[in-house]
């Protein structure tokens, strides 16, 4: 049962919309910085391959300039 | 028990939202996530316990929480002055390694080719009588100690205490040697007294901060976030003067890159233009300056048993002038490829009298064939206008281990040092005798091996017994070409003693499993003086011990129990008041335990219940007493030296068969050689292995695509590794640079061997090599 945290750069301008498509995602929580083109992405999946399946929707988001991989827990 | 479940991993969330969000500060500094950051991470009923941070020499207070005995989370320390609550990614996960499945749990000793799981005293009493034996056979200089910047304050105390006191040899040194010696050496040849007169607190009042070869938004991250804060809110400028782009560089005011090892040049050519210019502060050099100069073409120590003695010879400003004339703008420019515009405007800055600056630096200036000189040199520059020792004015040079000053520097864990001053002088000799109650005459006054030459020793079979401690010497140091079959040979007895496996521990007659950072209590010191204290906050597992504690059971086996009266339970502490007592008085007291108990630290001199923030100023230090406003007391006279030193070459350049420099370093993810890092899954997976880096067009010119395997090749041994391209940092042409954290990729084994004569510190900065397709 991955949980992850990623640092999210969005296109220029893009920011409310990157956030308003990862609410689209039940496994996401967003927390948006107030003062810098960031987010902060706490991903919480059930296993492996759900959480690789997540990871590759996450990059296909248009609104997505780049992403980063800060954490990574395995809850059992 | 359900709800426990979901309460441990809503925790977990926001443990794994803190990490990100901790990252983030780190590379965009006041960034600002409102309520969450505010709230930080839950408190729980986690008991949280202070002490300082295991890595870097930023010396960052954190918290671990600590749930039934188990280290379950760390966060910064809001109230630590250092790092005010912020940590970087290595800070944030240093807990998770302890947990890692290869943990050394118990000894093993080497039996017929095979490791054996011993008991620990089993182990220890082999060690104590392979020592014993060794030196009733060969001598007590057939026997080594190599320990560390790791290691606690009281485990380089008693390393000490064995080897020079008890022992009677100077066969002691510390891989300190491969990162610090050169700032020692250039603060002792500079100022008679060794470390930074200034703090961090210097970043709030700089308009400027000027990185020498400094790559601090990777190395030390938490002050560079600190100065990015200045610079978004009051306009701090910071210039990154380097061989390599990099992500400070990216996120600097300008970037000025030069030619390696002509950063000698460029800093005479900084002092030309403030004399030339009229911005020498005379009031300040006429009083509190001496111009000396020292011998020149003086060797890189590539054969065994160099041997270099400086000789000083007092020089007038006007030879000075004179010397510098070599220096001008114009001709420099020509061989270090920074322009003449920005050599000018280097030196604008330090010149401009109403502008406060910051000198940064660390491996770029120490590991350097002519470090002492470089040290010197950017002194040199801040003592020509007067901006020294002042909020905002100074030099500081920075340190890469936890405890390089702290215990390397101060406690004296290199061959030629004593816990107050040198072996040479009989005064510190007298001094150590007496609060170490050994005879006087049991204390050698001459220095043996510095790091490069005691595993030359090794190799030679001049020593015959070799105790490493916290440090992973086959994978640091340079040339592991030699030192790795060296340490293999039966001629010497290798024990090592470590939290980890490591390619030094592979070579190893026994393994003692040793406590890591917190679950034994220790004592650090930092970069900005500042001596930190813990107690244990969790139980090792298995058998493992402080190496403090395995260093004194050594001691009592050896019949030295009577040096050695330390109680278990108590011996941090113990040890710690005896030490002390080496450094008491104004211009070097150490703060007391119950201060430290309390306190994030607190910087030395530590007088009155008061840390002193900036040395030699006599308005803020009150070891000052010439009765002027700054007194450089570490020299007989009272000031501090502008030494001459000119330009001399790397012992190693690119030419036909070798066309490209080798440049070694590190990243934000990983600590030094990677034996605990490389055992945190979330920074194991963000590097997960090293690189060569190339410039865009080198690479292009050879054919070479991203991630291609190719081989670095030097006179020396040759490493393959995936070729990086427009990733982490940008060489310039005819330049690759390799990080060293991968066991797997020994790039140390293409290094040289070559150190600077002053100081013994090798260079890991520049070497010759050629590029193979693989």
């Amino acid at each position: 049962m991955p949980i992850k945290s990623y640092i999210l750069h969005p296109l220029k301008g893009q920011k409310e919309l990157l956030i308003s498509d990862l609410k689209g995602f039940t496994e996401c929580e967003v927390i948006p910085a107030q003062n810098h083109e960031v987010v902060i992405l706490v991903t919480d999946t059930s296993s492996e391959i759900a959480d690789t399946n997540l990871f590759n929707k996450l990059n296909e988001l248009k609104n997505l300039k780049h992403m980063s991989l800060v954490s990574g827990f395995e809850d059992k | 028990m359900a709800q426990k479940k979901i309460d441990r991993r809503s925790f977990v969330k926001k443990m794994a939202a803190a990490a990100a969000m901790t990252a983030a500060a780190t590379m965009f500094p006041g960034i600002v996530f409102a309520s969450e950051q505010e709230q930080g991470i839950p408190s729980g009923n986690l008991d949280w316990k202070k002490g300082p941070c295991r890595f870097c020499g930023v010396g960052c207070g954190i918290l671990v929480g600590v749930d039934n005995g188990k280290a379950v989370a760390v966060k910064g320390d809001p109230n630590s002055s250092v790092n005010k609550g912020l940590l970087c990614v290595k800070g944030y996960h240093q807990t998770m390694c302890i947990q890692a499945k290869d943990r050394l749990e118990y000894a093993l000793v080497k039996k017929n080719g095979k490791y054996v799981k011993t008991p620990l005293s089993e182990a220890l009493d082999l060690v104590a009588s392979k020592m014993k034996s060794t030196i009733e056979a060969h001598g007590k200089d057939s026997v080594a100690m190599y320990t560390s910047g790791q290691s606690t304050i009281p485990e380089g105390y008693v390393a000490s205490k064995l080897m020079k006191g008890a022992i009677g040899t100077n066969n002691l040194d510390c891989n300190a040697r491969l990162c610090m010696a050169s700032a020692v050496a250039g603060f002792l040849t500079t100022f008679g007294a060794d470390e930074p007169m200034g703090c961090y607190e210097d970043i709030d009042y700089a308009d400027y901060f000027i990185t020498w070869g400094n790559n601090m938004a990777e190395m030390h991250p938490v002050l560079f976030s600190r100065m990015l804060e200045q610079k978004n809110n009051r306009g701090a400028k910071i210039i990154d003067f380097a061989t390599r782009t990099t992500r400070s560089s990216m996120a600097s005011n300008k970037s000025i890159l030069f030619e390696p090892q002509t950063d000698l040049a460029v800093a005479n050519a900084i002092c030309y233009e403030i004399i030339n210019n009229g911005w020498m502060n005379k009031k300040f050099v006429d009083e509190h300056t001496n111009f000396l100069k020292g011998k020149t073409n003086i060797g890189y120590g590539l054969e065994d048993n160099f041997k270099f003695k400086d000789k000083a010879t007092k020089i007038s400003f006007e030879d000075f002038k004179v010397f510098l004339e070599d220096y001008t703008p114009e001709k420099v420019a020509k061989y270090s490829k920074v322009s003449v515009k920005d050599i000018k405007y280097l030196a604008a800055i330090y010149g401009d009298p109403n502008k406060k600056v910051v000198s940064y630096w660390c491996m770029g200036m120490n590991q350097h064939t002519r470090g002492t000189w470089m040290n010197n040199l950017v002194y040199n520059i801040h003592l020509l206008t007067g901006k020294i020792s002042e909020p905002g004015n100074g030099p500081f040079s920075l340190t890469g281990q936890p405890s390089a000053c702290g215990t390397a520097r101060e406690v004296g864990t290199f061959t030629h040092k004593l816990p107050k001053g040198v072996v040479m002088n009989e005064k510190h000799r007298k001094l150590a005798a007496k609060i170490w109650k050994v005879p006087y005459e049991n204390i050698p006054s001459k220095p043996t091996y510095h790091a490069t030459e005691m595993f030359r020793a090794v190799d030679r079979g001049d020593i015959k017994f070799i105790w490493t401690q916290v440090t992973n010497p086959l994978v640091s140091l340079p040339k592991t070409s030699r030192y790795r079959p060296a340490m293999e040979k039966e001629s010497c007895f290798v024990v090592v003693s470590d939290v980890f496996p490591t390619p030094t521990s592979d070579v190893a007659d026994v393994i003692l499993p040793a406590k890591w950072h917190i679950e034994k209590g220790g004592l650090y010191g930092n970069s900005e003086r500042r001596t930190q204290y813990w107690q244990t906050m969790v139980e090792g597992p298995g058998e493992t011990e402080a190496d403090a504690w395995m260093t004194i059971e050594v001691a009592k086996r050896m019949g030295y129990g009577d040096l050695f009266p330390y109680t278990k339970e108590g011996h941090v502490e113990e040890i710690y008041n005896e030490y002390r007592q080496f450094h008491e008085g104004k211009k070097h007291g150490m703060a007391p335990l119950e201060v430290l108990e309390k306190e994030s630290g607190a910087i030395w001199p530590f007088v009155d219940g008061k840390s002193t923030q900036w040395r030699f100023n006599a308005a803020h230090d009150p070891a000052c007493d010439n009765g002027k406003d700054f007194h450089f007391y570490g020299k007989p006279d009272g000031k501090a030296v502008i030494w001459q030193r000119p330009f001399e070459p790397a012992p190693e350049v690119p030419d036909g068969e070798y066309p490209f420099w080798l440049n070694t370093g590190r990243v934000i993810e990983h600590w030094h050689t990677g034996s605990m890092t490389r055992r945190i899954p979330v920074l194991h997976k963000a590097m997960p292995q090293a690189y060569v880096e190339f410039h865009p067009e080198d690479a292009k010119e050879m054919g070479i695509r991203n991630g291609e395997n190719v081989k670095v090749v030097s006179r020396r041994g040759s490493c393959v590794l995936p070729a990086s391209i427009n990733e982490r940092g940008l060489p310039t042409r005819g330049q690759v640079f390799v990080p060293f954290f991968d066991e797997n990729m020994m790039i140390n084994d293409v290094t040289i061997d070559a150190f600077c004569p002053i100081s013994k510190e090798p260079d890991y900065k520049k070497c010759a090599v050629k590029i193979e397709k693989v």
